[in-house]
């Protein structure tokens, strides 16, 4: 069940060491191991997370986050109750973290 | 493998007691180092030097020459105690060795046994000890565990000043291999792309151009977040964390509105996103300059005539104190603004010129209380006026809401406590530390919460607003609402 979490490089805070080892059965075995089973409205948020660092470099504000998330999915997705709900220890590093997306640095 | 597998459990206590001494309460507790890579990237060994003993006492010699403060702080100690119980590091964590004479004290006896004919005779007679792993490690651990706050340096008779003592502790251990992975991954960042995030500007045309929809969304007007604007008159500098994180992000909008209201043509920088300083954290002389010139290289290829700083605690000390000194002469600005002035500064001289209007009663729902940042308080004036730092946010805000509640006059102002973040402490990785730390901060909050029932707590800090967002809720003040100052002027400003 955990084969790919024993393998991988991550730094100290669980975090991809590099984009390239990721992987979908990877993302279920990191949410896993919180206790968490990837249901589609979770796959949408990741999803929508490697696309916007594909353009920008960065994972998106938790503002253009539950924007971007209410145009798309629908408007009652687009707040951060939602995101909050399907990523309780907060979308921008939890959800990062299954993206394989680096955490975000800084005073945030 | 999860992230937050450091996260203790919730601190309650009674307010104001000094606890009783756990010795080495707190000795597991380790941020993470900088990798090889993150090292090298600032000019630094990758890792612990093998002759680390020798390179961080030559380095301490020289940083004895460079900084005279730090001589004189070495030698000036009289063991009074006046500061043992003013921290809130140790009153969060009862570690004896974060009383700040015991943090000195860590390099404070290495100094004697290195540089003192007593301490080269007899040491044991002068507390003189050897630099040897044990100390290295505890020099790691403790100058982890100060946000260099300056509050101890309020009540010291001497002025000693703790926090140029854990900047040389930082400065050395990352000359001999050991820096922090947070700060130096940071400072890494600010040098190769221009801020904290690694925000590069796509993404952060993409952030500023959402914003100025939102912001038309809600009032129907096209208030601008301009950035590189070569035509603007002023250069606002502020906080990565303003283009990314909440409550901080309310607190940009604020601060557009208020420049929209007065007329101001004004601009943000790419090259300049950063406010914030790290290297001050860090205690890295070389960096601070290098982080600051990219603030008045930017001024100055924008052509602008005034800098002011967004709501960032240790920026503010930096440019108010150090960046002239650092970056000096200012010739290029205006000489009715012949500095980089404060975002609290300017809304209030708007606000008293009648250039912008405030109507409190749009605030009406709100009890406020006001948390002083300590590098903003103790570090810093603001304005022309003595005590500008403590006076103007609080005008500004008493003009934005109808009640303004304050905490416990020895937790505010000049005595006030650190959020338990600062200094380069606000990583998963020292949580213990942060909530523990927090403690002070929480428990007059929880007083005025109990008494006057505040439902916000205001800051005009990147680094208390995130801090005290995630470790209020382990005190038990999770309603409490952690907001931007300029977030409520902006919502009171009469548009």
């Amino acid at each position: 069940m955990t084969a790919l979490i024993d393998s991988l490089e991550t730094d100290h805070e669980g975090y991809l060491m590099s984009r390239d080892s990721w992987s979908q059965p990877l993302a279920v075995e990191l949410a896993a191991a919180d206790g968490i089973e990837l249901s589609e409205a979770h796959w949408e948020v990741i999803h929508f997370l490697q696309e916007y660092y594909e353009n920008y470099e960065i994972a998106p504000a938790i503002r253009i986050l539950t924007k971007q998330i209410g145009k798309r999915f629908g408007k009652e997705k687009g707040n951060s109750k939602y995101l909050y709900e399907l990523f309780p220890k907060g979308p921008a590093k939890q959800a990062c973290r299954y993206a394989g997306l680096p955490k975000p640095t800084g005073c945030v | 493998m999860n992230a937050d597998k450091h996260t203790p459990d919730p601190v309650v206590g009674r307010y104001r007691v000094i606890p009783i001494l756990h010795e080495g309460a707190m000795a597991q507790t380790h941020t993470a180092n900088a990798t090889p890579a993150i090292q090298e990237a600032s000019g630094l060994p990758g890792k612990l030097v093998a002759d680390w003993h020798d390179r961080a006492i030559a380095r301490l010699g020289e940083l004895l020459k460079e900084r005279r403060g730090l001589q004189v702080f070495m030698d000036t100690c009289t063991k009074c105690g006046a500061c043992t119980d003013k921290c809130h590091y140790f009153l969060g964590t009862a570690d004896p060795k974060n009383m700040p004479v015991a943090r000195q004290d860590l390099i404070r006896s290495v100094y004697r046994r290195h540089f003192t004919l007593a301490g080269k005779l007899f040491p044991k007679l002068v507390g003189a000890r050897d630099l040897d792993k044990p100390m290295l490690e505890d020099w790691y651990r403790y100058f982890h565990q100060c946000s260099e706050c300056r509050r101890c340096t309020v009540f010291c008779p001497k002025g000693i000043d703790t926090s140029e003592v854990t900047m040389a502790g930082r400065e050395i251990l990352a000359a001999i291999g050991l820096g922090q992975q947070y700060s130096q991954e940071i400072i890494g960042k600010v040098n190769s792309v221009g801020n904290n995030l690694g925000m590069k500007k796509p993404a952060l045309a993409n952030v500023l151009e959402s914003l100025e929809e939102d912001i038309l969304d809600e009032t129907g007007l096209a208030i601008r977040l301009p950035l590189d604007d070569a035509t603007a008159d002023m250069l606002v500098v502020t906080p990565s964390a303003d283009f990314f994180a909440e409550p901080h992000v309310d607190g940009l909008i604020g601060m557009a509105k208020v420049l929209h209201a007065a007329g101001i043509h004004w601009t943000l920088s790419s090259e300049a996103s950063e406010a914030a300083n790290f290297a001050l954290f860090t205690g890295q002389h070389d960096q601070m300059q290098a982080i600051a010139l990219r603030i008045s290289t930017a001024a100055q290829s924008l052509g602008v005539s005034r800098i002011v700083m967004g709501e960032c605690g240790h920026a503010w000390r930096v440019a108010y104190s150090f960046m002239d000194t650092l970056v000096g002469g200012f010739d290029y600005l205006d000489p009715e603004h012949p500095r980089p002035e404060h975002i609290c500064e300017l809304s209030h001289e708007l606000l008293q010129s009648g250039l912008i209007t405030l109507d409190p009663s749009r605030n009406a729902d709100k009890v406020v209380t006001f948390h002083d940042s300590c590098n903003v308080a103790r570090g810093a004036g603001m304005g022309n006026i003595k005590g500008g730092q403590f006076t103007i946010p609080r005008a500004l805000l008493r003009a934005s809401v109808p009640q303004l509640v304050e905490m416990s006059s020895d937790t505010t102002h000049q005595k006030t406590f650190c959020c338990g973040g600062g200094g380069g402490l606000l990583t998963d990785d020292l949580m213990e530390v942060r909530v523990k730390g927090a403690l002070p901060r929480a428990q007059a909050l929880q007083a005025v919460v109990s008494s006057d029932k505040v439902t916000h707590l205001v800051a005009i800090c990147a680094i208390c607003k995130t801090q005290l967002s995630q470790v209020l809720p382990q005190h038990d003040l999770a309603d409490v609402q952690v907001t931007s100052l300029h977030h409520l002027v902006g919502d009171a400003l009469v548009l």
